[in-house]
């Protein structure tokens, strides 16, 4: 969110390629992530939004190399600075962790060791990576703390979590996951466990630090509203797929995938009267053991015809630069339009409007 | 905001549910100290009507919910509940009124017994009141679970089976399957996805309508708060800050704190960027010392010397809409949150209990 990229290597930070991760289970392969591509340059940030089940947790988590060893099949290519580290064992990856990536969790309440002190849980990953004396640790730690805007720091940092504030402790995690200067940062709905007030906090202190460190970041959210005005990109993702992916101002001023328009539409707005009956998504994200043949997104969406549950729509470029989409019949194009029309004409409703009979 | 008064109560016996100056307070330690939840609230809401609480964590919105169930009952204060004044009944004259008045909360996962079937939970309030015979209480479990949206065939199955947002469709369905007056939903959709949230939003308003509901319903998300209600009430800390119908709220905020809540919301779009000035800095402060005067000086940028030593009464500032502020905002006013004003620091000697000395 910056234009301080000067003097900088060349190419991407983080290209990824191809990225599948499926989780062996008994009922069968879960497609968590299938296919997915990205890059993202140093200091952009990049949303990537969807439901719960769509893939985005698991995405991130498969890039950071973060998933458990067993019942996890990864495939693809990832590479941070033009390194592949797909292949890298746990071992190695932490020469990454922290020092390179890091990453902030949705819930500040969990995320921390409740025995542990504050500052021992920020200068535990300095000492690891950086080759600093107990002392400086501790300075470090104590203006990460201010920098974070975290009152009265040199105290913090003899308390334990339980005695901080859900806010605060979130402000810990940050402090943490910044501590030794990464280069990318991941965070996971980092917002989703607090209030509107301290949200747009966190929020704004994200920004500030990634811009003050000319950091890249993934901001993980369900909420179309949370990226809006702070992501340079935005991926839509679906059933483990990227359905929509553009520049911020492309996606929402000519949004192409049904899927986005109606997650766009199901937030309450503030400028509608009460009582304004919102516009929802039929059924459920479909299941990732047997996904639907065609688009995954038909048996929920207005605009399905007869090819979207035969053929499977491959992402296409769409007219402005970056924007990409799967869709056959796109949102505001003849096609699309007239599809809708088509729909309503003849009184078609998504299949799982149809079955649950409750829109 | 530290508000006080009752003004805003509406006369007449139409309010199903009155509570008048409201105060829970949970002892801490020996010292004889108290975390004060709830200091003085009052509210009313008609038969038919749904009321919004708003406010951050930890501002007592959960707590009056629950004490209007009386769970735990308030330190004092009125509720008022279809006539009957609900602090004064204890033991089986309460339980007898609690088939009438049931809450919907916030972890829809954890809220429901994980080894129970989905069909003996929405029954259970049937059984225990023994309503109607077996066949009738199973055809009336069919029908909310239809109403829901939930395939009754689906019964025999247990929580763990179901996504979230069903979960809470079963929660909702066990709240009205005893055909309640009042349905308090305290936070009801805020572990969910916002498009899971908009289906449960939906759901509410037409359960409202078919089961003839009332409803008070709790969130710190303004806009959800908005597209519910038809009257919401501010709180911050205990107190009341601002009673407004949700047009009226949106459209010209009265109280700073309301603009500030107002100005957190995250808008949909990218041509808007989040403005830093316009969130609304630091804490809520501690409830066990709450600030003196007005409970939200510390934190606002208007705050005067007055806002230390008197605590702002509710009063009519445009008709039907109540503000408990010395220094009302006015129309299009903008604040800069980033700063506070000259009350927020004075120290003024507490009397212990927080309240105008």
């Amino acid at each position: 969110m910056t234009d301080v990229a000067a003097a900088q290597p060349s190419g991407p930070l983080l290209e990824v390629a191809d990225l599948s991760t499926h989780f062996e289970t008994s009922r069968g392969l879960v497609r968590a992530v299938d296919g997915v591509s990205l890059t993202l340059d140093r200091g952009k940030t990049l949303g990537i939004v969807g439901e719960s089940g769509s893939g985005k947790t698991v995405l991130s988590r498969s890039i950071m190399n973060l998933l458990p060893k067993r019942g996890v099949v990864r495939s693809g290519s990832v590479r941070l600075e033009g390194n592949e580290i797909l292949p890298l064992s746990a071992k190695e990856m932490r020469r990454y962790w922290g020092a390179q990536m890091a990453m902030i969790f949705q819930d500040p309440m969990t995320s921390l060791n409740p025995v542990m002190k504050i500052g021992k849980q920020i200068t535990e990953a300095v000492r690891q990576h950086l080759d600093v004396t107990r002392q400086y640790a501790n300075e470090l730690a104590e203006s990460l703390l201010a920098s974070v805007r975290i009152p009265e720091p040199h105290a913090r940092l003899k308390e334990y979590p339980h005695q901080l504030s859900g806010g605060m402790r979130q402000r810990i995690c940050i402090a943490i996951a910044l501590a030794c200067g990464p280069k990318l940062l991941f965070a996971d709905e980092p917002t989703t466990a607090l209030d509107v007030t301290v949200q747009a906090q966190v929020l704004d202190l994200i920004a500030h630090q990634q811009a003050e460190r000319f950091m890249a970041m993934v901001l993980v959210t369900h909420d179309l509203g949370v990226v809006a005005g702070r992501a340079d990109e935005i991926a839509v993702m679906y059933a483990g797929r990227i359905v929509e992916h553009a520049p911020t101002g492309v996606l929402f001023a000519n949004m192409k995938m049904p899927y986005t328009e109606a997650l766009l539409a199901s937030i309450p707005k503030l400028d509608e009267h009460s009582h304004t009956r919102l516009a929802t998504i039929p059924g459920r994200p479909p299941d990732l053991v047997i996904p639907p043949p065609g688009c995954k997104f038909a048996p929920r969406c207005r605009y399905v015809q007869e090819r979207c549950v035969q053929e499977e729509p491959p992402l296409t470029a769409g007219a402005a630069p970056g924007h990409e989409f799967r869709c056959w019949f796109p949102v505001g194009t003849p096609e699309g339009n007239e599809a809708l029309a088509r729909n309503e004409r003849e009184g078609r409703v998504p299949q799982a409007a149809a079955l649950a009979g409750h829109a | 905001m530290a508000g006080t008064g009752s003004i805003h109560l509406r006369a007449g016996d139409g309010a199903l549910l009155r509570v008048e100056d409201l105060v829970v307070e949970f002892p801490i330690g020996h010292g004889g100290e108290a975390v004060h939840a709830v200091s003085g609230i009052s509210l009313d809401v008609l038969d038919g009507e749904t009321l919004g609480i708003v406010g951050e964590s930890g501002c007592g919105k959960s707590t009056t919910g629950r004490a209007v169930m009386q769970l735990p009952a308030p330190k004092s204060g009125s509720v008022r509940f279809d006539g009957v004044e609900l602090t004064s009944l204890h033991g089986e004259a309460l339980r007898r009124v609690r088939p009438r008045l049931q809450m919907i909360f916030q972890d829809p996962i954890s809220s429901l017994n994980p080894r129970r079937r989905v069909r003996e939970i929405v029954r259970e309030g049937l059984d225990i009141w023994e309503m109607g015979d077996k066949d009738a209480r199973n055809a009336k479990v069919d029908e909310v679970l239809d109403a829901v949206g939930m395939d009754p065939a689906n019964g025999a199955r247990r929580p763990h089976e179901f996504s979230g947002g069903q979960c809470q469709r079963i929660s909702i369905a066990r709240a009205v399957v005893t055909e309640p007056k009042l349905i308090i939903c305290d936070e009801p959709v805020s572990a969910l996805d916002v498009s899971v949230q908009a289906q449960i939003l939906n759901l509410l308003e037409d359960m409202k309508h078919r089961y003839g509901l009332t409803v008070v319903f709790i969130a710190h998300d303004l806009a959800v708060v908005k597209n519910v209600s038809d009257r919401v009430l501010v709180m911050y800390l205990g107190k009341a800050c601002e009673i407004a119908s949700p047009d009226d709220l949106y459209e010209h905020p009265k109280h700073p704190y309301t603009g500030a809540l107002l100005a957190a919301i995250p808008v949909p779009d990218p041509t808007q960027h989040p403005d830093e000035e316009r969130v609304l800095g630091g804490e809520v402060p501690s409830p066990i010392h709450p600030p003196t005067g007005c409970r939200f000086r510390t934190r606002c940028p208007k705050s005067q010397e007055r806002c230390a030593l008197e605590e702002p009464v509710l009063r009519e500032v445009e008709p039907s809409q109540y503000v408990a502020c010395h220094f009302p905002l006015e129309a299009g006013e903008q604040i800069d949150f980033a700063r506070v004003g000259i009350g927020a620091s004075i120290d003024v000697a507490s009397d212990g209990d927080g309240s105008t000395p």
